[in-house]
């Protein structure tokens, strides 16, 4: 909100401003969603049976139509390591792999996912068995508090994948010539992570080192 | 979040019936839009019926040389689509500068044309809104406004269509196909598409009750230098203060479909006419009849500087 006037709106127009724009803004909506745990199935609930894979197991659950897939992998699998942050697409901190793509779990129905294959951070690697993109976020330190990062390194994974697959970004020069990395490139890419505390340089240097591996 | 009962539809006639019968019932394709409003119970259907089965995940040649894009086609491979990048190059740089890869991954080619306004007070259920619950009035009006419409705006309600690919579109002369639940089909220029608010801002396009989009259909490509502009606060992953869709020719003739000014996308064909005498004529023509407020009326000049750096781009 960089309105030249922005100091002279009330708070209250301040948030009524800010909460439909694009930054993760714990307005009192979000803040409710963001605490409410997702209840398990009580009788009268419209319910339906799910299956699907995560990190290699699969998993059949009886959820609460209004489940997301974030909260089935959280609160039913126990999978926390794929985060909430906005509970609104806006942040990035819930992405996951579905079917070799990054979505936002937080905007899916879990039910929607009827034999998915899923990837989250706990798929990628282990503590003594690190995927390469772990290995560098440590190394570049990628990171401060760590609440955004495996939805950082999930997107990071998935970026390389997409310039890999030749598919163009809003600031590839040439729509028609083959994509490329570069820092321009994996910023722009990488948009949908939102990182507090602001370890942007760090996260570019991990991936940029990652992706020349690859190459 | 409201209960629903939810199921998959197998086909585009069965899915239209389906809802047809059912007046609480919405579609439900990527979900990137409808959840996000059903979190704040803005929208609380109390049936979904998925979508995402119907098979029509496919961009095809059509026969009159243009494309036909299923509806269920992600942003993500619109975009990428080797056809697209080459011919309808506006529609691919329009989605790339939408939203995020996380959400062009999951976003569908009729939810992106049906996602609803981002007007701030829309969003803030405790204060009265004519789209969300007709009749209770517009905070908008005499509230913050930096970021509603300018032009197509009318006195009860001054929200925008916030979509980029919609733009493109328009300057693509593209057309919606449908099926109506008693099977008959439709075929909507996308001109006519969205609605302008008038008394009824609830009413955002011309689809009837459980009408479901199958395709989006674009004529055989016309040629030109194809640019999407899009004026945001940051340099990316922010809707559109303004953005600008054009196609110019290498005689200076063109097309221009402006976006984040109007409740649809905006494009005004006389004013093109006079493209060769520069962005400032074109955009009077354009804007004819705007009713900024103080705070947005930089939009139209937001706007005519935008496409003059376009006509600057693709001269020569
Ligand atoms: C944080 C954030 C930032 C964003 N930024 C941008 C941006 O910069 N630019 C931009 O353009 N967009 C932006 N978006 C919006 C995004 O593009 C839309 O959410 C998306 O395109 C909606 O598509 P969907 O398939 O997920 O729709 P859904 O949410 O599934 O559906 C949307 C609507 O379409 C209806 N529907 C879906 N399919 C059909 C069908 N086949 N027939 C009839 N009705 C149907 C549904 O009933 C619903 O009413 C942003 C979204 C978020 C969350
Ligand atoms: S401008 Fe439209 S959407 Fe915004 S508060 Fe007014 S009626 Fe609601």
């Amino acid at each position: 909100m960089s309105s030249p006037n922005s100091f002279e709106m009330s708070r209250r127009d301040l948030l009524v401003a800010t909460a439909a724009g694009s930054v993760a803004v714990a307005n009192s909506n979000r803040a409710a969603n963001a605490q409410a745990a997702t209840p398990p199935p009580r009788p009268g609930t419209a319910t339906s049976r799910v299956g699907f894979v995560v990190n290699g197991t699969r998993q059949d659950l009886d959820l609460d139509n209004r489940t997301t897939l974030l909260d089935a992998l959280r609160e039913n699998l126990h999978l926390t390591g794929t985060k909430k942050g906005c509970d609104h697409g806006q942040c990035g901190a819930c992405t996951v792999m579905v079917d070799g793509r990054r979505i936002n779990s937080c905007l899916s129905l879990a039910i929607m996912h009827e034999g998915s294959e899923i990837t989250t951070i706990e798929g990628l690697g282990t503590p003594d068995e690190m995927h390469p993109m772990q290995t560098a976020f440590v190394k570049h330190d990628g990171f401060q508090c760590g609440y955004c990062t495996p939805g950082q390194i999930c997107s990071s994974v998935a970026v390389l994948e997409e310039i890999k697959a030749g598919i163009p970004s809003h600031v590839t020069e040439d729509l028609t010539a083959p994509t490329q990395v570069s820092e321009m490139e994996i910023r722009e890419r990488m948009s949908g992570n939102i990182c507090r505390c602001g370890a942007y340089p760090n996260i570019v240097a991990a991936i940029t080192e990652v992706s020349g591996r690859q190459a | 979040m409201k209960q629903f009962t939810y199921e998959r539809a197998a086909s585009p006639a069965e899915a239209a019936s389906k809802a047809a019968n059912n007046q609480n019932a919405k579609f439900i394709a990527g979900g990137t839009n409808l959840l996000d409003l059903m979190k704040l119970e803005i929208e609380s259907p109390t049936h979904l019926i998925d979508v995402n089965g119907l098979d029509l995940d496919k961009i095809e040649q059509s026969e009159n040389g243009g494309v036909r894009i299923g509806a269920l086609v992600r942003n993500t491979d619109l975009a990428s689509d080797e056809r697209i990048r080459r011919d309808y190059g506006v529609l691919s740089r329009a989605l790339l500068a939408g939203a995020s890869g996380q959400l062009r991954n999951k976003a569908t080619t009729a939810g992106n044309l049906l996602q609803r306004t981002r007007c701030p007070y829309f969003y803030d259920t405790a204060q009265p809104c004519n789209k969300r619950k007709p009749g209770s009035g517009c905070s908008a009006i005499g509230g913050v406004t930096r970021q509603l419409g300018v032009i197509g705006v009318s006195d009860a309600c001054i929200a925008t269509h916030p979509g980029d690919m919609a733009i493109a579109m328009r300057a693509l002369d593209a057309t919606v196909e449908t099926v109506k639940p008693d099977g008959a089909t439709r075929a909507i220029p996308i001109a006519d598409f969205h609605k302008l608010p008038g008394d009824t801002p609830e009413i955002e396009t011309t689809l009837e009750r459980g009408e479901v989009i199958t395709a989006v259909t674009l004529p055989a490509p016309v040629g030109g230098k194809h640019v999407y502009r899009k004026v945001r606060d940051r340099a990316s992953y922010a809707f559109a203060l303004v953005s600008v869709a054009a196609i110019i020719q290498p005689d200076g003739t063109g097309r221009v479909a402006v976006g984040g000014v109007a409740p649809k996308p905006w494009r005004v064909e006389e004013a093109e006419a006079d493209l060769p005498q520069g962005s400032k004529a074109v955009m009077a023509k354009v804007f004819a009849g705007a009713k900024p407020t103080e705070e947005n009326s930089f939009k139209v000049t937001l706007a005519e500087r935008t496409l003059a750096g376009i006509l600057e781009e693709t001269k020569g």
